[in-house]
């Protein structure tokens, strides 16, 4: 899960890593509000910043100087709405302007290569980092952090020499990195970066900017709730994962329903393939509806996949390994019997493709519900291809 | 000769007690495999009942090889006791440990691995999430079924269970030497590499199929290690080309972030080291078929 600006920085001041001081509004008044709150305080200079979950927000026009409430609120109006890649600006981040003597960068990331982590550090800051990567790689420093010992003052001083950071930025950088560090690890993240780490003409270094990504598998041992991302989530997802089903939107036309990441995953490259030769039709979702396939999660798969107005055919495609395609296919009987009960009887073509573990008997079942939506392909590229078909008829393609 | 297993491997379950190590313990059981105990420190001295047998209970690894001479460890305990349990097995010098257990968090994963290779490397890690390894016809240590495919040459290494699953039936006419799911984590124990290297230098197996997905470079070091090192024919298999990226695609380390960790770069990097890749897994399925028979 990535989190935005406003919400990396509340985790950085809660470990004690400095920040410059801000607040989140969701409107241009709300923006007002907070920079005549810092004017009052004695800074009138405020940025005003874009809170989406991309780069580039400068480039784009998200990020803007403002010099009082006036100014803060005409910038907030300006950044509240774009779509930055694709991202809608729900909220600015209004933050004191902060003099600037230097910028450098720090981050601490998961090397999942070397399985182990890494600590990046460089002089040339503010920047993205894969921009210095490519015209400056001398300037940047990578060094490996041993998981058991950790980065202690020691480790946090090696790193910010590694970086070249100046002897000025080099005690406070040191200090931050250590807090970063404790970031990283009491927060369960695979990536804390501070970009711009800026060193400020008083001597002070702190995090301009704040980038964290943190392990969902780790969710069970902490309390993050209210980072849950509603605005930004894609609607269908969000009501998938109320219903804790293993679903992403992609833009096409073919639902698709399977059972192991795996094999989802492959079911969608050999619909778009199959699709190729219909028009173009792509697959519509991923949803992997995992070992055990109940009659309910099927039901709740399916009223999922045909929730999404651009589908025109599901595919379900089910090995059964350890499954067995006899509980798949009373899962999708029940399913449709449970969806025609709630008023919404399924119109839509389904092809079905089980094979494995019980399959003659799963194909049975099927073909004695008589259910007029369901037609059943034997193989994995053949389903595709129907399902693409049907698909294109549908959309008329 | 097999990797990682054979027909004297002695299982031991840890998590024997819940409902997942029971039900699989039963199944490696009836597949043959000898699953002489296992642990629950809170049973220590009951014997649980899979069915075919009844096998004890202790409460540590230790205590469970010095019983029962053990040498595999299948890691069934939840994600939040997979760590403590990973590093007492590496503790109790076992030689495998293989970690079914799904949604262990990374810093988890990378601890115990960081660990391991403190204590020497001595104890290889397959998993987590991952399936475990079967060997067909000689033993069956983790979930997947034992009865898809029979004993054949081919060996295989996954990140996916289910694709496993799926190219293990697509070929059983031929049958399997071994095949081994690493598991789909950002961290796993054993990779592509060190089953590829494994399936190079043992005589059961004439050619290896290799299944990828996005997330990683895993596949790109494969192949510039079958380059290098692997004589024998591999085919190869990517998911994912579909993906959008900066998804989580069911698991937790298939993703692709930014323009690293494509299955169109995977499936490239494979080619250019002369592995033949599948488009479809049908089509991986009739690739191997046609490497088995030029043999």
């Amino acid at each position: 899960m990535d989190l935005f600006e406003f919400q990396a920085k509340e985790l950085f001041a809660k470990y004690g890593v400095p920040v410059n001081p801000g607040r989140v509004a969701r409107d241009a008044a709300g923006a007002r509000e907070i920079a005549a709150e810092f004017a009052a305080a004695g800074t009138p200079q405020v940025v005003v910043k874009a809170q989406v979950k991309t780069g580039g927000r400068g480039k784009a026009g998200g990020v803007k100087l403002a010099n009082g409430p006036g100014e803060a609120q005409a910038a907030a109006e300006r950044i509240l709405g774009l779509d930055i890649k694709g991202h809608i600006v729900h909220r600015v981040l209004v933050t004191e302007a902060s003099d600037i003597a230097a910028e450098y960068y720090l981050s601490f990331l998961l090397d999942r290569s070397e399985r182990t982590y890494l600590a990046i550090c460089s002089v040339e800051g503010g920047v993205e980092i894969e921009e210095v990567a490519h015209s400056n790689p001398d300037a940047i420093a990578r060094i490996p952090i041993d998981p058991l010992t950790g980065v202690d003052a020691a480790k946090a001083a090696e790193i910010v020499r590694a970086g070249q950071l100046p002897a000025a930025a080099a005690e406070g950088a040191a200090g931050l990195a250590e807090r970063l560090w404790a970031v990283f690890t009491g927060e369960d993240a695979t990536l804390v970066e501070v970009n711009p780490l800026a060193l400020t003409p008083d001597g002070r270094v702190l995090a301009l900017d704040g980038k964290v990504t943190l392990d969902d598998n780790a969710a069970y041992r902490h309390d993050w709730a209210g980072f849950a991302d509603t605005e930004g989530a894609d609607p269908i997802e969000a009501r998938a994962r109320a219903r804790h089903l293993n679903y992403v939107k992609v833009d096409g036309e073919v639902g698709i329903i399977g059972n192991g990441a795996g094999l989802v995953m492959s079911t969608l490259d050999v619909v778009a393939y199959a699709g190729e030769q219909f028009g173009g039709m792509r697959p519509a979702n991923f949803l992997d509806i995992g070992g055990g396939a109940s009659a309910e999660v099927m039901a709740d798969g399916l009223e999922i996949v045909l929730s999404d107005p651009s589908v025109r055919s599901v595919l379900v495609n089910v090995f059964g390994g350890i499954t067995s395609c006899d509980e798949v296919a009373r899962g999708i009987v029940s399913a449709l019997g449970m969806l025609a009960g709630r008023g919404e009887p399924v119109r839509l073509p389904i092809v079905v493709r089980l094979d494995g573990n019980n399959a003659a008997e799963g194909r049975r079942i099927l073909d004695e519900a008589g259910i007029a939506v369901i037609e059943q392909v034997a193989t994995m590229d053949d389903a595709a291809r129907r399902a693409a078909e049907l698909a294109a008829a549908g959309t008329g393609a | 000769m097999t990797i990682f297993l054979n027909t004297d491997s002695r299982i031991l379950i840890q998590g024997i007690t819940g409902s997942e190590g029971r039900k699989h313990g039963r199944r490696m059981l009836q597949a043959g495999t000898a699953v002489v105990g296992g642990t629950n420190p809170r049973k220590a001295g009951q014997t649980v009942d899979l069915g075919v047998a009844e096998v004890p209970v202790f409460g540590t690894v230790a205590e469970t090889i010095s019983a029962t001479g053990a040498d595999v460890s299948v890691v069934f305990v939840p994600a939040a006791g997979t760590k403590a349990a990973v590093i007492e097995a590496i503790d109790a010098g076992i030689p495998l440990v293989i970690v079914i257990t799904e949604g262990v968090p990374v810093h988890d994963t990378a601890e115990f691995w960081a660990y391991a290779c403190a204590a020497g490397n001595a104890t290889r890690i397959i998993g987590p999430n991952c399936p475990g390894v079967a060997s067909p016809g000689k033993s069956n240590a983790g979930i997947i079924p034992a009865d898809i495919t029979s004993e054949g040459r081919i060996g295989l290494v996954s990140k996916s269970g289910t694709l496993t699953y799926q190219m293990m039936y697509e070929l059983r006419d031929i049958g399997f030497s071994t095949a081994v799911g690493i598991g789909g984590d950002p961290v796993i124990g054993s990779t592509h590499i060190d089953c590829l290297e494994a399936f190079q230098n043992d005589d059961e197996t004439d050619a290896v199929v290799m299944i990828g997905e996005i997330g990683g470079d895993a596949e790109e070091r494969a192949a510039a290690f079958i380059e290098r090192r692997v004589s024998k024919p591999v085919v190869a298999y990517v998911a994912g080309f579909t993906a959008p990226e900066g998804k989580t695609m069911g698991h937790a380390g298939a993703i692709v972030s930014g323009s690293s960790g494509t299955a169109q770069a995977k499936k490239e990097a494979l080619e250019k080291a002369g592995v033949r890749v599948g488009r479809t897994p049908s089509e991986t399925a009739r690739l191997v078929r046609e490497v088995m028979r030029s043999r």
